[in-house]
């Protein structure tokens, strides 16, 4: 069910009203109906799948939380009995036992994980290992569904079930709450993955009617409707033609068909997340933000703490910090700084750790080597500014342009073309054509591309491309506000009739231009697929 | 508490560790450097600390940073 349509709208509706209906104890029951009841009218099979994933995750980590704290209050109770030697075997033995029930729940449910979406894509590069040996037969790709969302709760409950083992909270005993957490709708489709320490602790409370609550919810709703409707759906035409005649439009219009999709992407997954949050907040629930106006990263690394917030903050906690942490990268790193001396030597368990984090970010993406590539080329972009900061450091003692104006807005465009490059590899069907369409961009523009007739020709008309950009400048200027702090909150602070004309105004501007009726259809959003 | 001072010291030389409360809050380490830092850690202290203890509780200041690996050491002991 599409966020955009009406079925969504209708659905949101009824769950709203009758929720504040209920009295406040039975609202998250209710709500877990409705997550339920949203994801069966997806399609009823994926019940099958999330049940699977919530009822393994919800037992491992309800038995090993039980031991941990058995064994805490045995302990506490008997540790003067035992010699210390006797005390360290009697904890390395409780630790094993917890282990093996967290590793089986662990590898279950990303085996669930990794059959779904990546069964066909190694059958894929299979076949291809085959026929370079000549043999014309060739394994057959197999039938799977893959549940809407799989990736998003997957991580969400791993998440929850590796904090338990580390001990950070014991596990919630309740199945069904912990169902809820697992599968609350807004947040089903595309994420953001919430942490259940964060989540928690609005998902179950009693919520009552509040207009300043319901009213920012609503705002948020409706700013997530005029990015996916007026600027996403509407440029997405564009993009779909530039990338697929990529004879045509090479040269310049695959640099334009790049920036085209920065900006659908931002306005498509930042609106869809925006519909999540402002669903949630609507019923009193705190979703974790997910966006911190990227496009405004002055790097690399910068622009991955803004963006997609949440799946970076996961593959650092429970990839990138365990891989680096563990026995063996401290091991490595000792040898490195032997062989390598100190200072490239301690950067090299970092960078291995880092490589494996962006090869896992790029399959998560997408089965396609596409992804990977794309992965690997934000890790060695990270790399190569990671060791270019003493150049940095030396370029600033000699040029004095740090804090210019002119410095932060070379480093944001920077970022920008860095990264618009890079999801170059999104678009295109596959990496040699991918980096055939970069070069093109260098060896195959001209002047002669630069005329609005072969724009035009895309699909959309000079109408459209004024409404993207009049959007798009509405963009940037909503986040240089928001810089100073909550847009909503200022929006609120203004006499009643200045509130009712910009709510009036921006719910207008979605009906009016938002890009839907003849020659359009609302598209799925771009994170669903994930 | 020095060594650890001289071994933050080396990774942002611009920032005062004996004031400064917010090293991962403010943004001022970011992961790549607690990576590089726990490896020192383990290097000049020979305390291992794991995945699960890389919290900004734990090292958003020199202090909370030695707190933890006493801590360490003292379990060892």
């Amino acid at each position: 069910m599409l966020f955009t349509s009406y079925a969504f709208l209708s659905f949101l509706l009824v769950v709203f009203i009758v929720y504040y209906l209920l009295p406040g104890r039975a609202q998250w029951s209710y709500l877990l109906l409705a997550s339920y009841a949203f994801y069966y009218m997806c399609d009823p099979r994926y019940l099958i799948f999330i049940a699977i994933t919530t009822v393994s995750t919800f037992f491992a980590a309800k038995v090993i939380s039980d031991k941990k704290v058995a064994f805490d209050a045995w302990f506490k109770e008997h540790k003067k009995e035992y010699e210390k030697e006797e005390r360290k075997a009697l904890k390395s033995k409780e630790q094993s036992a917890e282990k093996k029930i967290f590793l089986a729940c662990l590898l279950f449910n990303l085996g669930i994980l990794a059959v779904t979406k990546y069964t066909n894509f190694t059958i894929a590069n299979i076949n291809s290992i085959i026929s370079a040996f000549g043999s014309p037969s060739g394994i057959s790709f197999v039938d799977l569904i893959i549940p809407m969302g799989i990736s998003f709760y997957t991580f969400q409950s791993m998440g929850y079930l590796i904090d338990v083992y580390n001990g950070k909270f014991e596990a919630q005993k309740n199945l069904f709450k912990f169902a809820l957490f697992v599968s609350f709708f807004p947040q089903l489709v595309q994420g953001p993955i919430s942490r259940y320490a964060d989540l928690s602790q609005t998902l179950f409370e009693e919520h009552r009617f509040n207009w300043r609550t319901v009213s920012f919810g609503l705002e948020r709703i409706l700013w997530g409707f005029f990015k996916k409707l007026v600027i996403a759906d509407r440029i997405l035409v564009a993009v779909k033609a530039i990338i697929a005649s990529p004879d045509t439009y090479n040269g310049f219009y695959a640099f334009a068909g790049a920036m085209f999709y920065a900006l659908e992407l931002y306005a498509d997954f930042t609106g869809g997340i925006d519909i999540t949050i402002g669903v949630a907040e609507t019923m009193g629930i705190k979703v974790t933000e997910n966006f911190r106006r990227p496009y405004f990263s002055k790097n690399i690394k910068e622009y991955w703490n803004r963006w997609h917030i949440t799946m970076g903050t996961w593959f650092t906690d429970y990839i990138f910090y365990p891989i680096s942490a563990s026995q063996f990268m401290m091991k490595l790193s000792k040898k490195s700084r032997v062989r390598l001396g100190n200072n490239l030597g301690k950067r090299v368990p970092v960078y291995l750790s880092s490589f494996i984090v962006w090869f896992t970010t790029g399959i998560w993406h997408g089965a396609s080597w596409n992804f990977i590539v794309w992965g690997l080329g934000n890790f060695v972009v990270i790399m190569i500014s990671q060791e270019l900061e003493p150049f940095y450091r030396w370029f600033h003692s000699k040029v004095k342009v740090e804090g210019t104006f002119g410095w932060k807005l070379f480093r944001v465009v920077r970022t920008v073309l860095i990264m618009s490059s890079l999801r170059m590899f999104d678009c295109y069907r596959n990496v040699p054509l991918t980096f055939k369409m970069f070069g093109s961009i260098f060896s195959q523009s001209s002047l002669s591309q630069l005329n609005a007739e072969a724009f035009i020709g895309m699909g959309i008309t000079g109408y459209d491309y004024a409404v993207v950009f009049v959007g798009m400048l509405v963009l940037v200027a909503v986040s240089l506000i928001q810089r100073s702090g909550s847009v909503r909150g200022k929006i609120a602070a203004k006499a009643a009739p200045v509130r009712f004309i910009i709510w009036y105004g921006l719910f207008m501007a979605t009906v009016v231009f938002g890009a839907y009726g003849i020659g359009y259809s609302a598209s799925q959003f771009i994170y669903n697929q994930f | 508490m020095n060594e650890l001072l001289e071994i933050l010291s080396d990774l942002h030389p611009e920032v005062d560790f004996t004031t400064e409360k917010g090293l991962v809050t403010g943004g001022i380490l970011d992961s790549f450097d607690i990576v590089s830092l726990i490896s020192e850690i383990n290097e000049e202290f020979d305390v291992t600390i794991s995945a699960a203890e890389l919290t900004p509780e734990n090292f958003d200041s020199a202090e909370t940073i030695y707190a933890l690996i006493k801590t360490k050491l003292d379990d060892e002991d």
